[in-house]
Order: structure tokens, then sequence, then C-alpha cells
């Protein structure tokens, strides 16, 4: 039985709407990290439903290339958070606002 | 036309000595002062001598192109001078009056502080004044236009710490720079209409056009604009207001700016421009009503002068109109004759004044004088010489050109005749009734000028440097002021014999034959000699007559003019008040447009427009940046709610556009 299309797009917008709400509401920076994450596959399950609908290769490529960014970005995010947490002795982004006006 | 290429020198000279003198006066001692303003006014002199020895009929005009200046198009103007018999006669009067005047404010002039300064602005008027008389175009004349009314600005305000000079200065430019505008029109409809500014090109034009006898054409515009700078600069009525508060300047420079050669540009570019005006019938006449009326206004108004140079000012302005009525009626080589008598013999007058008041400490109330003859005698004899020229005694200079005038002005119509007559008798009057206030009778001011040094130190008049000579006594002046009057007197005695046998209308008249029409019509008259000398047994008459009268009035009788002073009441006011003009411009320009610029232009438009809509919106940029500051919280979150929300609304307009 196939999966219709919109299936996928369903699915890819509420994963991505929950990165939204999470990026929003949460406080600790992991956890908005996370939602990012969610973003990005959320993102990732749109391309690839279209590159299956379609039979085109490149939105799967497009798809490879999310992941390696964002192993890349996890990498370094968490590096900074590491360091956020090793001067600032929190992870709440609500405190680290040292650029406000 | 003949080059000659020391055209150019004449005016450069005293701008040589103007500058050397404006900008290191200030630290020269007065000798060198002297010394650079004499050589360079008198070098300038000399060439226009040397240049006048050199010039025939046969090869003039001469010129000569010193640079390029404009070009642009079709159009061009370069700075080119141009010498032909009417700049001659200026050029000579100009030069030899004036270095006459400041070998005369030597003399004068030596006690006060800004003697460098004069000077330099002396020399700086020489400049302007030549370049206006030797312009080959009507842009580089109107360079010498201008430049003389600053130089006049200048030496009017020359004692500028008093406010009464100052204002006189203002007064002088605002006036001129009426006339200036009308003369700047002109100049712009020929080179609408004609391409150029050029003298030569311009009159060829002019003379392909028919003469416009009916109606108003772009001949009479010009002509009429012309003579609207020509009233600014020549003080002809309704613009003459300026020349009587110019009296404020220092003595020579009444004699030299505001008697002998600056006022008298108007005439010259009214002569200069014949060629417009003879094609022109309209603008004729308006320039010889405007003439007429201005000789008489200006003379009933020094009737009641007490001011030894108010009356000489009004007398200046009266004597103007007489070579406008000239040129009006055609007869613009009588015009210019009576420019040249009339420098000799109103410089004169003005020197003599001068020494008057130099001589008796700086008063200027002719109530305050008299009995000056045994004090002065060389001022006095000098001045007399004057008098009678300018009155029109034969055999004195004003006799020659006046009558020329009076002669040529019946041959238009006799009413500019009759007018030029009484203006005659009047002029007679108020020159003797000077002469008679000034060096008759007993000397009124000893008394009074031991208590009034002071009181003339605070009024300030005119030479108020001279007041702390410590005057007892009226004294003749020294030589270096009285060798220029006994100059300018024997000018003034034998100057009007270069009109014998119409030799100085010959001499113009290549000059004035694009105005052919009018002067032919002079001409056919001309031949009626007995007319001509009933006329001129007429107007020496009344000449003798208003002598004969201020003789009675102030010489015999002096109570009686008081009385009749009182018995004329309103009348009598109303003259000396000089017919409250001042007062009735006041009224209608100046007050209304101080308060129209107050009102309107200061506080409606500048503070309410212009400064207003800089203001608002300024305001509005940081009332909108306050609200919007709020934005940028620094709170992490609430950034990316604002990216969230952009992005929503992004997606929201792309579906929507979709859907439609």
């Amino acid at each position: 039985m196939e999966i219709p299309l919109s299936c996928y797009l369903v699915l890819s917008g509420i994963l991505f709407v929950c990165g939204v709400l999470g990026f929003l509401i949460k406080r600790n920076i992991i956890t908005i990290f996370m939602s990012i994450e969610l973003m990005l596959n959320g993102v990732n399950l749109s391309f690839v439903a279209f590159a299956a609908q379609w039979h085109a290769l490149s939105g799967q490529v497009f798809v490879f290339f999310v992941m390696v960014v964002a192993a890349a970005e996890a990498a370094v995010g968490l590096a900074i958070i590491i360091a956020v947490y090793r001067t600032r002795e929190t992870l709440n982004v609500d405190r680290v606002n040292l650029l406000k006006l | 036309m003949t080059p000659n290429p020391y055209l150019w020198l004449v005016p450069i000279l005293p701008l040589a000595g103007a500058a050397i003198n404006g900008f290191f006066g200030r630290r020269s001692s007065k000798k060198a002062i002297t010394a650079v303003a004499l050589v360079f006014c008198g070098l300038a002199f000399f060439l226009a001598l040397v240049i006048a020895a050199g010039f025939s009929s046969s090869s003039a005009p001469y010129y000569f192109n010193l640079a390029h200046w404009i070009r642009a198009g079709s159009f061009s103007v370069d700075f080119e001078f141009y010498l032909d018999q009417l700049s001659l006669v200026m050029l000579l009067v100009v030069t030899g009056v004036g270095f006459l005047i400041h070998i005369y404010s030597v003399g004068y002039m030596w006690d006060d502080d800004g003697y460098y300064r004069f000077m330099a602005y002396m020399n700086l008027f020489m400049f302007f004044m030549l370049t206006l008389v030797l312009a080959k175009n009507y842009l580089v004349m109107f360079i010498g236009w201008e430049g003389v009314g600053l130089a006049s600005y200048l030496l009017i305000g020359f004692w500028f710490t008093k406010d009464s000079a100052a204002a006189a200065g203002k007064k002088a430019f605002i006036v001129n720079r009426i006339g200036d505008f009308g003369f700047l029109i002109a100049l712009f409809l020929m080179i609408k209409h004609f391409g150029s500014l050029d003298f030569t090109h311009v009159f060829t034009a002019v003379q392909s056009l028919p003469t416009e006898t009916a109606g108003v054409g772009i001949l009479t515009a010009i002509g009429l604009l012309l003579m609207v700078g020509a009233a600014g600069k020549s003080a002809q009525i309704p613009l003459y207001v300026w020349l009587p508060d110019a009296m404020e300047g220092p003595t020579p420079v009444s004699a030299l700016i505001h008697a002998a050669t600056m006022v008298t540009a108007g005439v010259y570019m009214v002569a200069r421009s014949s060629a417009i005006f003879d094609r022109a019938p309209t603008a004729m006449m308006v320039v010889a009503i405007i003439g007429t009326l201005t000789a008489l206004f200006a003379a009933t108004i020094g009737i009641a002068q007490t001011d030894i140079k108010k009356v000489l000012a009004y007398s200046t302005v009266s004597q103007l109109g007489y070579m406008f009525m000239a040129c009006g009626v055609g007869a613009f080589s009588a015009g210019i004759f009576h420019l040249m008598t009339h420098a000799f013999f109103k410089g004169l007058l003005f020197l003599a004044a001068g020494s008057v008041i130099h001589g008796i400490g700086g008063e200027q109330d002719m109530r305050k004088m008299g009995g000056l003859r045994v004090y002065m005698p060389w001022t006095f004899m000098t001045m007399g010489i004057a008098t009678l020229a300018i009155t029109g005694i034969p055999p004195f200079a004003g006799f020659w050109s006046k009558d020329e005038i009076l002669w040529r002005a019946f041959g238009a119509s006799w009413v500019y005749w009759l007018i030029g007559v009484v203006t005659a008798f009047i002029t007679s009057f108020y020159m003797f009734r000077l002469m008679y206030m000034t060096f008759g009778g007993e000397y009124r001011g000893a008394v009074a000028q031991k208590a009034m040094v002071h009181k003339a130190d605070a009024h300030g008049h005119d030479d108020h440097g001279h007041d702390d000579h410590g005057h007892g006594e009226p004294h003749e002046s020294p030589w270096v002021m009285l060798g220029p009057l006994v100059i300018l007197a024997v000018l003034s005695v034998v100057g009007g014999f270069v009109g014998y046998g119409n030799r100085f209308e010959h001499f113009l008249a290549p000059v004035f034959q694009g105005a052919g029409a009018v002067a032919r019509e002079g001409a056919r008259e001309a031949g009626d000699s007995t007319i001509e000398y009933l006329l001129m047994a007429v107007s020496v008459s009344v000449a003798g007559l208003g002598w004969l009268l201020a003789y009675l009035l102030y010489s015999r009788l002096p109570q009686l003019p008081a009385r009749i002073a009182a018995s004329l009441g309103g009348l009598y006011r109303a003259v000396a008040n000089k017919y409250y003009i001042d007062e009735l411009y006041a009224v209608l320009f100046v007050k209304p447009l101080i308060e129209g610029s107050t009102t309107i232009l200061w506080h409606d438009v500048d503070q309410g427009v212009i400064d207003a809509s800089v203001n608002e919106s300024a305001h509005a940029a940081r009332e909108v940046s306050d609200s919007l500051r709020h934005m940028q919280s620094g709170n992490l979150r609430s950034y990316a709610g604002w990216v969230a929300a952009g992005g929503a609304v992004a997606i929201a307009y792309m579906v929507w556009m979709g859907v439609r």
C-alpha cells in the first residue's frame, strides 16, 4: 500500500512546529538545541518525501548535506554550550543576555 | 577699428594702487600710502592723456581684447575695452577730476585714522569707473556699474561707527540695486533678441529694426529698463532718494563719486545706448520727462536746505535731470557736454564746501557760517567761479552746456524749455543763497563755536577728525587742497569753450550717428539763430534774476526769508522736509517689506515651513525608533519568536498568493 505524500508532509509539518514551539518555550539551551534538530529533521523528511514522489535524486543528496552540516553544527553548538556553562554556570537562555540594550 | 594695447592699463593701474594700499596700507607710513595712491591714479591720468594725444577720429574707435570670458554656444563675452569719442571724454573727465580729488583728499583726510582705507577705496572706485567707461560690451560695463556701487557704498559708510553713515551706505546700495535690476533685465532681453552684449553687435542689430513709433516693442522695453538702471545710478525720480543721504560720506567722496563721476554713469549709459533709444521714441520721451521733472523737483528742495552739502546734493540731482532731459530730446552730445562741465564745477563746489567745512571745524550748517570770504579768500573765489558756472552766467562753463541743452529742449517742446528755464532760475537762487549765507555778512559761528566743538563731535558731523584741532577762527585750507580748487576753477571758466561753434558736438557726432533722426531734426531748427540768441538771453536773465533775489533776501534783508517761510507755512515745511518723500517711501515700500518679511517670510515660511519640516521629521524619526527599540530586548527567545512570526507571515502571504 502506497502511503500518500500528504501524510509525509503533515508529519513533517508537525515535527517542524514541535521544533519551533520547543525553541520558543523551552529555556534550557540543550533542549533548544534539540528543538533545532527536530526542525531540521522535519525539513529533511519533506525533502526525502518529495524526492521519492518525483524520483529526483537531488532532494536526497540535499538531506545528506543537511545531516552533515547538522552534525558539524552539533559539535560546535555543544562546545559553545559547555563554554557558556563554564562562564555563566547556567543553561537558562534568559540569563544569557549580555548583548541586551 | 584700431587695436590699442594700452587701453586695459588705464583701469588696472588704480586697481594695483587699491590692492597695495588695501593689503599693506595698515602698516605703511602715511607718506607711502599717499605716494602709492597718487602715483597710480596719476599714471592712469597720464596714460589717458597719452591715449588722448594719439587719438584721431579717423582711426577711432580703438579696442583691445584682454581675455576671453564667457563662451557658450554662439554667445560670447570677452574682457574687451573700447575707446571712441564718447569714452575718451569720459576717460579724461574721470581720470583728470579723479586725480585732482585724490590730491585734495590727501589734505582733507590726512588726520583720519582710516587714511589708508580711504585711499584704497578711492583707487578701487577709479578702477571700476574706468572699467565702466572703457567697456566694449554691456556685461563688462555692468562689472564697472556694480563696482562703483560697491565703492560708493564703502565710501558713504566710511565712518561706519556712525549709525547715520552706515544707514546711508545701505540705502544707497539698496536703492541702486533696484535700478541695477532693471539694467540686468535689459541685458537679458538683449541676449535673447540680439544674441550678444557687444556694443557693436547690438547697435548694428538695432539699426536694422524699424523705429517703434506706435506701441511698445522690444526696443522700448530695453530702453525703459536701461532708464530704470540709469535712474538708480544717476539719482533720478523715483530713485533719487539715496543721493542726499550719501552726503554722510567724506566730502572728497561727495565730490568725486556723488557729483563728478559715478552719478553721471547713468547719463553715459543712456548716451552710449543712443542707438537703442533712437528707435524707441516712447522710451526717449520717458527719459526726457523724468529728467525734466527731476531737474525742477530737486531744485525746489534745494531752496530750503540748510546743510551746505545737502544743497549741493539736490543741485547735483537737478543738474543730472538736465542731462537726462538733453538725452531724452536726442541731444546726447549736449548731455555729455553738460556732464563734463558739471564734473568741473560741481566737483569744485563740493571741494570748496569741503574746504569750508574743514576751515571751520566740521560745521555743515550754513546758518552757522557767514563772512568766510575774509577768512578763506581762495575758497571764496573758486567757489564763486563755480557758482557762476552752475548758474549759467556767460562765459563760464555751465552757460555753454546748459544753454545748449535748453536750446535743444526748445526744439523738442517748449514745455521742456520752460521747466528748464524755471529750474535755471531756482538753481541760480539757491546757489547764490548758499554763497551769501556762507561767505557774505558776518561770521555767525564764532560764539557758538566754542560750545559747539564737543557737540559737533558728538553729532559726528562730516569730518570729525578735524574737531580736535581746537578751532577758534576759521582758517584757509592748506595748498594741497587749494591747488585742485584753483585748477578746477580754471576749468570751470574755460571748459565751456570746447563747445564753442558746436565743436564738441561735431567731435562726438560719429558716436551718435545711430541716433540720426532726432539729431537731424535738431539740426534743422538750429539754423534759426535769432531764436537761439533770444532763448540765450532769457536763460541768462533768469539766472541774473535768481542772483538778484538771493542778494535781496540773504544779503540786504536777512530777516525777510524767515518771514516768507512763516507766511508760506505748510508749503515751506513740505519743501524743507523734502516733500516727505522719504517718509512716503517708508510707508509705501520699506514698512510693508519689513512687515511682510517678518511675519510671512520669517515667521510663517522660514520658521513655520522650512524649520518645522526639518524638526518634525527628526521628531517623527525619534518617536518611531523609540518604539522599535523595544524589539531588541536581548531576549533570545523573543528574537526567535520574531523570526518565526516573520516566517509565518511570509508563508501565509505566499499561500494566499497561490490560492488567489
